[in-house]
């Protein structure tokens, strides 16, 4: 399984400037483990030393944040968008 | 109609049928317009609240000196509030909100005070606290972490809605604060369990480039307090040109709403779509009149959807 991961700004730094990656797996936690060891610089950015959803990260297949999904276990498929993008305030 | 004052026109909002927009013919749309209060907007609810909130705590002397940040309509809302109860209010503004909310602000006699648009809200609410810290003479309300917020709701709105419709079986709303998913979530799932909670949100992390890292993220306490996470049974992004193109459509009914708006009616058929049948109540937090600079009803969307980019409307 074959999905584009959108990088926020602040991320792009690790990825050599890229705002898109093509990364493999098939639940977002495969994709981001795999994310982040092609890119060690976003370790512990994306993810915890647990292995858990940074908490201000929230990431989205297709526009869904995953936390009201299956979390890491949600299933992604081909062609999928995945984008990670820090929490912020509205108001 | 008569009233004593105009902040007892706060509230008691209508909810519109737009069920013509649904996607779907079995699942209902209706509209809840919070544009019709007073200061134009939802926030003016929280604002009240706070307010008199802080009134009863003791916290308010006559002639107090309020500050609080906003990316506008909490800063609309208070400046209102403010101005009838004769108040001062200083609001930490991003510098990239809609000119009209900078104008709107001064209609009312807020003090701006300009925060760096590139941090977005996050920035505002940083120097808020950072100026709270050096005056501890004035009064921080903080909206992200006041429980009169979603109390406003919870008392509020949520009760109107089911007054007006408890055949609700969805609630769809803007993800700000948190203030509106909070009180009113939890309001009519006590009336109803079964009842859905669905929040929408602006890709405001893509505004955001002047975050150093990860850790200067933000997630309002008033979300972690109530557990806003067990709460929601789905969040959605929505973007700016979707955003634009149901505002437009919004239009084509009759309504004039702001782009947050869109962005919520966007979500509400997505929500339709989803469901086999169903009635989804959904908020409009504000009006257009604010955002008639940003050509979103009359220039090319793509041109406008390039200009939402870079402004605040959540």
């Amino acid at each position: 399984m074959s999905v584009e991961v959108r990088l926020p700004t602040v991320l792009r730094q690790h990825a050599g400037g890229q705002s898109t990656v093509r990364v493999e797996g098939a639940t977002i936690g495969e994709v981001l483990n795999t994310l982040v060891a092609q890119f060690p610089g976003m370790a512990g950015q994306v993810l915890t030393d647990d292995g858990t959803l940074h908490r201000f990260v929230n990431v989205y297949v297709n526009d869904d944040d995953v936390r009201y999904l299956d979390q890491l276990d949600t299933k992604v498929a081909d062609g999928d968008t995945v984008s990670i993008l820090p929490a912020v305030a509205g108001g | 109609m008569l009233v004593r004052s105009v902040l007892d026109l706060i509230g008691n909002t209508p909810l519109v049928d737009v069920s013509e927009l649904s996607p779907n013919r079995e699942a209902r749309i209706l509209v809840k317009l919070e544009g019709q209060n007073p200061g134009g907007s939802v926030k003016d609810r929280i604002a009240l609240s706070m307010i008199e909130q802080a009134e009863k705590d003791g916290r308010l002397e006559p002639g107090a000196t309020l500050l609080e940040p906003s990316s506008g309509n909490t800063g609309i809302g208070m400046a209102l509030v403010c101005r009838v109860k004769g108040y001062h209010l200083k609001v930490v503004l991003p510098s990239n909100v809609s000119p009209e909310r900078r104008q709107l602000l001064q209609v009312w006699g807020a003090e701006i005070i300009e925060s760096p648009g590139s941090e977005g809200s996050n920035g505002a609410v940083r120097m808020a606290e950072r100026i709270a810290g050096e005056h501890p003479e004035w009064t921080f309300l903080y909206q992200y972490g006041n429980q009169a917020n979603p109390r406003a709701h919870y008392e509020g709105t949520g009760p109107e809605i089911w007054r007006d419709c408890p055949e609700v079986t969805h609630f769809v709303a803007g993800l700000g604060t948190s203030g509106t998913l909070l009180g009113v979530g939890r309001y009519l799932k006590e009336q109803n369990p079964d009842l859905q909670v669905w929040a929408v949100e602006p890709p405001a992390g893509e505004l955001v480039d002047g975050l150093r890292n990860l850790d200067d993220g933000y997630i309002p306490p008033i979300f972690s307090d109530l557990h806003g996470a067990d709460l929601l049974d789905r969040k959605t992004i929505v973007g700016p040109k979707l955003s634009i193109e149901w505002t437009r459509r919004l239009a084509e009914v009759g309504i004039f709403a702001g782009i947050s708006s869109g962005a919520a009616m966007a979500g509400a058929a997505k929500c339709a779509q989803a469901i086999e049948s169903g009635v989804i109540v959904v908020v409009s937090a504000d009006a257009g009149w604010k955002y008639l600079s940003t050509g979103a009803w009359t220039d090319d969307i793509d041109v406008v959807t390039e200009r939402a980019r870079s402004t605040i409307y959540f």
